[in-house]
């Protein structure tokens, strides 16, 4: 009788810690690492705006396509590295993310946002852009941006990744990275990505690069606990 | 008697080798066309126009007229790549995207299937795509049924709203002469050209959006435009924009009457069409010698070219 009730009780009080731990998942482990290559990655050409002189003259010496960034030590930039399995998701931020271009360029070159989120295009240049995403799962849509008009407010319901592009500027190209998760990182100048505020469990991580394709790992993190993991990618002199 | 037996029977012998030999091409081409799942209807006016998913050949349906007429260049999975689409330039459209050039609905949304019932009504001059106004309405409108039941988008969305156009405006002098600040302040010149030739600094470079090279189109021609030949038809254009094309949208940043002195300047462009506008225009350049500014590079941009 007393064993029974002792049972009772330990189940309701387990219950009751279960729920608490499933109410509220302390959300305090991250995974850090490094983007970085090997082999020899292809030389980036400068762009040649003499186009456009008003972008050519805010650019000396011009600027290096992005398509494959380097920098010290093997590293590379605008990698996204994001959680692709083991994070429900959730509802996508209010805030909308910002994409500028400015000097015929985009800034950031890479964008990631999480899908549904507002998204927000500018234009900082005294000329006229088109801004031309091509998508595969979302409409495709192609709008003008003269200087000095509103921005454009939009937002991407499937995640994919979509090649941006500027058919006046041919050099201006970029990515908006949609993604399912709200935990994504893109690699900074040294190569660096850190994705904070995971709760404890066990996840599939993504690296994405838009001319290497994806590689993914997967990571067990503790409470608590930051792992630190790498990605390398094999590069070739050559684009295709 | 003999050698008339023998050149009988060589005749007869003949024939009966050609008809075995060629019976395979007269047969029915076994197409698989594979379209969506799920049925498909078309609204045009009055007339319903019906696609299956089931595989069955429904004698009312679409799949019977996409087999005879479409196949060929569009595919057995609509995705642009049949037997002669290698040959063709501009590609076959691809229906699995339902990205349309010809709308009149924004940027970024399905058309209306009136506005599809139009484009293969009409076909495409300058393109290998033919005007079907010989086939009966509800052959058209079947076929409507079909392009849509490829793409699965037409499951889960419905068809933009289209813009509204309103009454167009006088082709006044005044009214060209904005149009023609506009075509500076919008750019316009930058792939169509300063005199709207289809030959401005970044027309060599476009491709749309399957990667293919495309060309800006040439006004001076005065050739019929692709999605229409009516003033109401070239305000529609670059309001909705030809998706799946470098042409953007201005619908965000035109105003509605802007629009059409927009359209009244374009016209003036399109040489061999002598439209009305251009003798308006042509008329002021004389009286007025000298006090027009080129359009081009060389204003300062966004200060229009007047």
């Amino acid at each position: 009788m007393r064993t029974k009730y002792i049972s009772v009780l330990a189940m309701v009080v387990l219950a009751g810690s279960a729920l608490v731990v499933a109410a509220t998942p302390p959300a305090d482990s991250s995974i850090e690492g490094k983007i970085t290559y090997t082999g020899t990655p292809p030389k980036m050409k400068p762009i040649d705006m003499a186009k456009e002189p008003v972008c050519a003259k805010q650019h000396n010496p011009p600027e290096d396509a992005q398509n494959v960034v380097t920098g010290a030590g093997n590293s590379l930039e605008y990698v996204v590295v994001y959680i692709s399995a083991g994070d429900p998701g959730g509802a996508p931020p209010s805030q909308a993310v910002k994409y500028d271009q400015k000097g015929c360029m985009y800034i950031p070159h890479v964008l990631a946002m999480q899908a549904g989120q507002p998204l927000q295009v500018l234009n900082d240049d005294p000329v006229a852009h088109n801004i031309h995403p091509l998508p595969k799962s979302n409409p495709e849509w192609n709008k003008s941006q003269p200087p000095g008009t509103a921005p454009i407010d939009t937002k991407w319901d499937k995640p994919e990744f979509i090649e941006v592009k500027c058919n006046i500027h041919p050099w201006m190209h970029g990515y908006f990275a949609v993604l399912k998760t709200s935990h994504y990182a893109i690699s900074d100048a040294n190569g660096a990505f850190s994705l904070k505020g995971l709760p404890a469990g066990k996840y599939t991580v993504t690296a994405w690069q838009e001319k290497y394709g994806t590689q993914s790992q997967d990571v067990t993190i503790g409470a608590g606990e930051t792992k630190q993991i790498n990605f390398v990618f094999k590069v070739t002199p050559y684009l295709y | 008697m003999r050698l008339r037996t023998a050149v009988v029977l060589s005749v007869v012998g003949l024939v009966v080798v050609l008809a075995v030999g060629a019976a395979p091409c007269f047969g029915q081409i076994d197409i698989n066309i594979r379209p969506a799942t799920t049925n498909m209807e078309s609204h045009i006016g009055n007339v319903t126009g019906h696609a299956y998913g089931d595989g069955q050949l429904h004698p009312d349906a679409g799949v019977q007229s996409y087999r005879r007429f479409c196949v060929g260049c569009h595919g057995p999975l609509g995705d642009g790549n049949g037997e002669n689409a290698q040959w063709i330039t501009p590609e076959p459209r691809d229906f699995t995207a339902a990205t349309f050039k010809c709308r009149s609905t924004p940027t970024g949304t399905l058309p209306t299937d009136e506005d599809l019932y139009d484009n293969i009504t009409r076909g495409f001059v300058t393109s290998n795509m033919p005007a079907w106004r010989p086939l009966p309405a509800q052959d058209r409108a079947n076929l409507i049924a079909m392009v849509k039941a490829f793409s699965p988008r037409w499951q889960t969305e419905k068809a933009g709203t289209p813009i509204t156009i309103p009454a167009e405006t006088p082709a006044s002098i005044e009214s060209i002469l904005n149009g023609r600040q506009l075509f500076q302040k919008m750019e316009c010149w930058k792939c169509h050209g300063p005199e709207g030739r289809g030959d401005g600094p970044s027309a060599s470079t476009l491709t749309d959006s399957r990667g293919y090279a495309i060309r800006p189109y040439d006004f001076s021609t005065g050739l019929r435009f692709k999605c229409g030949d009516s003033n109401r038809d070239l305000y529609r254009i670059f309001m909705t924009g030809l998706d799946g094309s470098p042409m953007p949208s201005f619908a965000d940043v035109i105003k509605p009457e802007e629009a059409w002195d927009l359209v009244h300047f374009l016209r003036t462009l399109q040489l061999s069409l002598k439209a009305p506008e251009l003798a308006t225009f042509q008329k002021y350049v004389a009286s007025h010698p000298g006090q027009l500014k080129p359009i081009g590079p060389e204003a300062p941009p966004g200060t229009g070219g007047k």
